[in-house]
């Protein structure tokens, strides 16, 4: 892995510093849209190494803080049910819904709540629990959604009847258009996400670049992956193009990962879906084809979502919009800590709050 | 969410055509051997490539050369604004 060190290399970051100083013409403001780029500029120290004229608002692309309070809130209900196991990514676990508790609650009050690396662990679950229904909880971008839908044609595959997904996928197209028709919101240019674009592709923003004309550019997770991207973005803005660029060639090509979207696609179709701050944006979610209903939890377990109310005081949806500050809400580093959370940018480790409470 | 790190093929198992073959890499991790399913990557790897992974699928196979290309690219990058500052200094 000894390539891999140069990209994290400081002596290789810092003449790309000098070159971003020198390329930034005029001041523009970026958005990094991913929960991953957020938690590498802080953790790099990048935030405060970067020229005064480019400002950095955080946006949707942590799947964790998007996820609304009525979609936590039916996951405690079905970790209520009799004979039912739930399976989650980790994040999501100390999550609280509308009446405040978190499925760490739950789990100490008796509930069947596993930890999982990877989906396809939910179905040794299932081989080792035949009598529990093993909920798989999908939670993510298009980066996660391939492996998902992997393991559900694996289950269907093997005949493993006691497995479901409950789908709270979300695409990141949908709702980067929604955010960038609001008039408050001004920004010049999108830090496009890493691994949703090897999915997706660098030609997904083709769309947005042209209505908006926002400069794109995919750059990868190391500093100096982000530097290089952001260096390529002044250099378009100072020129006046807005075009779609790709900084991670050596992750992401123009048409993306067309085995992974296929897969997708055979088990998934678009759907409406409520985030968390935003509201409910069409067709920016994914739901469980019919043909494959069997491994719905919504469809087995019967669940309907009832609307909820956001925690109090929370300001994660204007924080989501990057509209607001974590230091403008009136419980950040208060009554809302790393420790107590109240809201979900708070829980996440790739939450914005998280992210300013510990490297702020 | 998502990890950076690409990690060295040691290990190849099934059939790149046959879904059902339980279609498998093993991986290197700092020594550690790790299996990551191949249902969804974008090439058939092989031996000595390296794997992105996510949640335990592998998304995207890249050869070193790749890697290296990139890497020869940020330390041009890095020679021009060198070179720039010596003529700066000059001027």
């Amino acid at each position: 892995m000894k390539y891999l060190d140069e990209f994290r290399d400081q002596a290789l970051a810092e003449p790309l510093l000098k070159e971003l100083r020198r390329s930034v013409i005029k001041p523009f403001r970026v958005m990094e849209v991913c929960g991953t780029h957020t938690m590498s500029i802080f953790r790099s120290g990048l935030r405060t190494l970067l020229p005064e004229g480019i400002t950095l608002i955080s946006g949707p692309g942590c799947p964790v803080c998007v996820t609304s309070a009525a979609h936590i809130d039916a996951i405690l209900a079905m970790a209520a049910l009799p004979n039912t196991r739930i399976a989650l990514f980790g994040d999501l676990f100390r999550v609280p819904g509308s009446s405040g508790l978190s499925l760490a609650n739950a789990s100490s009050q008796g509930a069947k709540v596993d930890i999982v690396y990877s989906p396809m662990d939910s179905l040794e679950l299932a081989r080792k629990y035949p009598d529990d229904l093993i909920v798989f909880l999908g939670v993510g971008f298009e980066t996660t959604t391939p492996g998902i839908a992997a393991t559900i044609m694996a289950a269907k595959n093997n005949s493993i009847d006691n497995f479901v997904v409950f789908s709270t996928h979300k695409t990141m197209p949908p709702p980067l258009l929604a955010l960038l028709d609001d008039p408050e919101l001004q920004i010049d240019g999108l830090l496009c996400p890493g691994h949703v674009s090897t999915i997706i592709g660098a030609g997904a923003y083709q769309p947005l670049a042209d209505k908006y004309k926002l400069a794109c550019v995919v750059g990868g997770f190391e500093p100096a992956d982000i530097l290089q991207a952001l260096i390529l973005m002044a250099r378009q803005i100072g020129k006046g193009e807005a075009r779609v660029e790709n900084a991670y060639t050596r992750a992401v090509r123009w048409e993306g990962n067309s085995r992974a979207q296929q897969m997708v696609d055979t088990i998934f179709k678009p759907a409406d879906m409520e985030w968390r701050g935003l509201g409910v944006i069409p067709e920016s979610g994914l739901a469980i084809r019919e043909e494959y209903s069997h491994y719905d939890a919504e469809k087995r377990l019967n669940i309907k979502l009832t609307p909820a109310e956001e925690p109090k005081g929370c300001r994660c949806g204007e924080i989501l919009k990057g509209k607001e500050v974590p230091s403008q809400c009136p419980l950040f580093g208060k009554r809302c800590t790393p420790g107590n959370p109240i809201g979900p940018c708070m829980v996440s480790s790739e939450g914005t709050c998280a992210a300013f409470y510990k490297y702020m | 969410m998502c990890l950076a790190v690409p990690m060295k093929v040691i290990k190849i198992q099934g059939d790149p055509d046959d879904f059902l073959s339980g279609q498998i890499a093993v991986v290197d991790a700092d020594g550690i051997s790790k299996e990551t399913r191949l249902d969804i990557v974008d090439r058939w790897p092989e031996l000595g490539d390296y794997l992105i992974i996510h949640a335990g699928f592998a998304i995207h196979t890249l050869d070193p050369q790749e890697a290296e290309t990139n890497i020869r690219l940020m330390r041009e990058m890095a020679e021009k604004v060198e070179a720039a500052d010596a003529m700066e200094k000059r001027a």
